[in-house]
């Protein structure tokens, strides 16, 4: 399955998209190079196998073609291997271990001397830079198989858009490796964090998927909730507390303006979260002490109340072919996963286990969902499948809450949160197989975030 | 001559800002950056070190019409079993006082705190929060307390009071708090 010959003319659209989201303005251009001939597919990299040798990799720094293209050649090339490194699923070979160097990014690649030092897989790529127009192209090898043949792909793009022509490249690499989607060139929304436990200030920000990138998308002046980015990333629903009471708002990502999305006297609204449509936002709303699930059309404003229970009903999260809700209640007497057709009407129970179950969210597969598990004063981050089979549990500690599915549905981040008068809340990340456990680097604390969809 | 000028100046102020900010947002939490108006009466920056703002009845614990003797004497908060809505013998016995307190002083507008410890999801605590805000309003209203005067609101686990983490922590940030606001009262 890996390095599938035929991955033929990639249909990427970026250009139709390129305003989505606010620093992703430049439009990256990914086109197939017509400078390959077929190559037989031998290595394979089955990523939902619970052990798994990394597979070794050799990411040379790009040819620079030209001298403005020095640093970038480097940089990307590093940004890629950080990348693939970092999935826990490859293992990079140190330049200072490579018998023959890459000079030309035409030269014929000499097998052997990668054969030599075990690399199953070889990137090459070169970088030219004219102003501020950037072009990157690469290839990827298997040597594995000696094939001296490797489809290229080349994208252009601006001078500050260097970092997502190097996550494109590593997604095409661990796509075409693995057989399943990549995830390096998309953001993530979070609570940025600060002040001491009982006075903490929190402010929106959006980042990359690796921690670069920060940029800050509202002040501390009012406590700020789990932001949930919109299905194509254009908007970023959360809850505010800035009129006093929590509620519901919605943020345009292009240009930061924000609504208040539902203004029900005498309530509070929070957990908002898009459908799949992008036009209808499924949210609690309490009244009187008790909250339910509710649904809003966001172009016409109609609400429908989903649940109608004296219990706690909240953390609502659609299946991926917007049939389904998935939520959490505590009609048991404890909280407990349910899920229910989207329109409302009978919930099943998923959950069974021992402990309390919330913050459920349906993988972009459609195949899992993610939960916030609480037993004997631990905390989990766990998957199950949508019928309430397979519960398997990835982490555990003091305190770990709020799943987020990477878009390949493949990769989980979370808060955790440290024990204590000096608790600070940072953001992990996890493999769905368990694997592969590390804290996401941000410029300081952080909480509840939220990934977006893989960048157009 | 100075000091006589400025003081009462400053009293006027004060109050002027406490009273907008229990019109406008009842979050004392929020406007991080300190200003008066964002804390209440019954806010730690509020009234009661602003030297003369007795003169409102806002901040003497020995004047037993002060929010103050309110917050102290009577006491402003009571406490939840984990997970726990329900008001607890203790809680109700606080909750009488308060009743007996508000009737005398229905100049007040009142917003009823809820809050959960760190022990449980954001949501969901912010769920229970408010039913324990809203447990204590109906408490009030049983015992004649006009339910004109009162708003809730749910902080769930975003402001504990106690900042360790065990029972001695969290049995003290399971919580409603009853604050007073003047200017929006009857």
């Amino acid at each position: 399955m890996a390095f599938r010959d035929n991955i033929g003319p990639v249909p990427v659209t970026c250009e139709k998209k390129m305003t989505h989201l606010k620093t992703f303005t430049v439009a990256i251009l990914l086109v197939l190079m017509p400078l390959s001939m077929p190559a037989v597919a031998e290595v394979t990299l089955d990523i939902t196998n619970p052990v798994i040798e990394p597979m070794p990799y050799a990411v040379p720094d790009f040819i620079a073609e030209n001298g403005e293209a020095t640093k970038l050649a480097h940089d990307i090339a590093r940004v890629v291997a950080d990348d693939l490194t970092g999935t826990g699923l490859f293992r990079e070979i140190p330049s200072s271990a490579y018998i023959s160097q890459v000079t030309s990014f035409d030269d014929k690649v000499a097998y052997g001397d990668w054969q030599a030092i075990n690399a199953q897989a070889l990137i090459t790529g070169a970088v030219q830079v004219s102003g501020d127009k950037v072009v990157v192209k690469f290839r990827l090898f298997d040597i594995a198989s000696g094939q001296n043949q490797g489809d290229g792909l080349q994208f252009a793009g601006s001078a500050k858009s260097w970092r997502r022509m190097a996550h494109k490249v590593a997604d095409a690499a661990y796509s075409r490796i693995t057989g399943e989607g990549g995830y390096f060139d998309s953001r993530v929304v979070f609570v940025s964090e600060s002040g001491p436990k009982d006075a903490r200030q929190k402010r929106l920000a959006v980042m990359d998927y690796d921690g670069a990138n920060v940029q800050y998308l509202t002040d501390s002046k009012s406590i700020v909730l789990a932001p949930r980015f919109s299905p194509s990333g254009d908007r970023i629903l959360y809850t505010s507390y800035a009129s006093g009471f929590p509620r519901i708002y919605v943020m345009n990502a292009g240009n930061l303006s924000t609504k208040m999305l539902d203004e029900q006297p005498g309530s509070m609204t929070f957990a908002p979260r898009f459908a799949p449509d992008g036009h209808t936002v499924v949210f609690s709303l309490e009244k009187d002490g008790n909250s339910d699930l509710y649904m809003l059309n966001v172009d016409s404003g109609a609400l429908k109340q989903l649940t109608d229970a004296p219990s706690i009903e909240t953390a609502p999260s659609f299946s991926p072919d917007g049939s389904q809700i998935v939520f959490e209640s505590d009609r048991s007497g404890a909280q407990q996963i349910y899920t229910m057709p989207a329109g409302g009407g009978d919930p099943t129970r998923i959950s069974s286990g021992k402990g309390k179950y919330g913050t459920p969210v349906w993988s972009p597969r459609g195949d899992l969902v993610a939960f916030t598990k609480i037993a004997d004063g631990r905390f989990y981050i766990g998957v199950i499948r949508p019928d309430g089979t397979e519960e398997r549990l990835l982490t555990a500690s003091f305190l770990d809450e709020g799943p987020t599915w990477a878009p390949n549905g493949r990769v989980i981040m979370f808060t955790r949160e440290s024990e204590g008068a000096t608790g600070t809340a940072t953001l992990y990340s996890v493999d769905v197989s368990g694997r592969n456990l590390h804290q996401v680097t941000t410029p300081g604390s952080a909480s509840d975030p939220s990934w977006s969809p893989l960048l157009p | 001559m100075s000091v006589r000028f400025v003081l009462p100046i400053k009293v006027v102020l004060i109050v002027a800002a406490l009273a907008l900010s229990a019109c406008r947002n009842p979050d004392r939490f929020g406007g991080a950056g300190g200003d008066l108006g964002a804390n209440g009466a019954n806010g730690a920056n509020g009234a009661g070190g602003a030297g003369g703002v007795t003169t409102s009845g806002l901040g003497d614990p020995s004047n037993p019409a002060s929010v103050a003797y309110f917050n102290q004497s009577v006491g402003d908060r009571v406490h939840f079993v984990v997970d726990q809505s329900t008001l607890t013998d203790e809680a109700r016995g606080i909750l009488s006082g308060q009743s007996q307190w508000l009737k005398a002083h229905p100049e007040y507008a009142i917003i009823i705190e809820g809050h959960a410890d760190e022990q449980g999801t954001r949501e969901y605590n912010i769920a229970l929060g408010a039913r324990r805000a809203e447990a204590v309003k109906n408490y009030l209203i049983s015992q004649g307390v006009a339910g004109s005067h009162m708003q809730t609101i749910s902080y769930g686990k975003e402001r504990p009071i106690a900042v360790c983490s065990d029972e001695a922590c969290y049995s003290q940030n399971r919580r409603a708090v009853t604050v007073l606001s003047i200017g929006s009262g009857t």
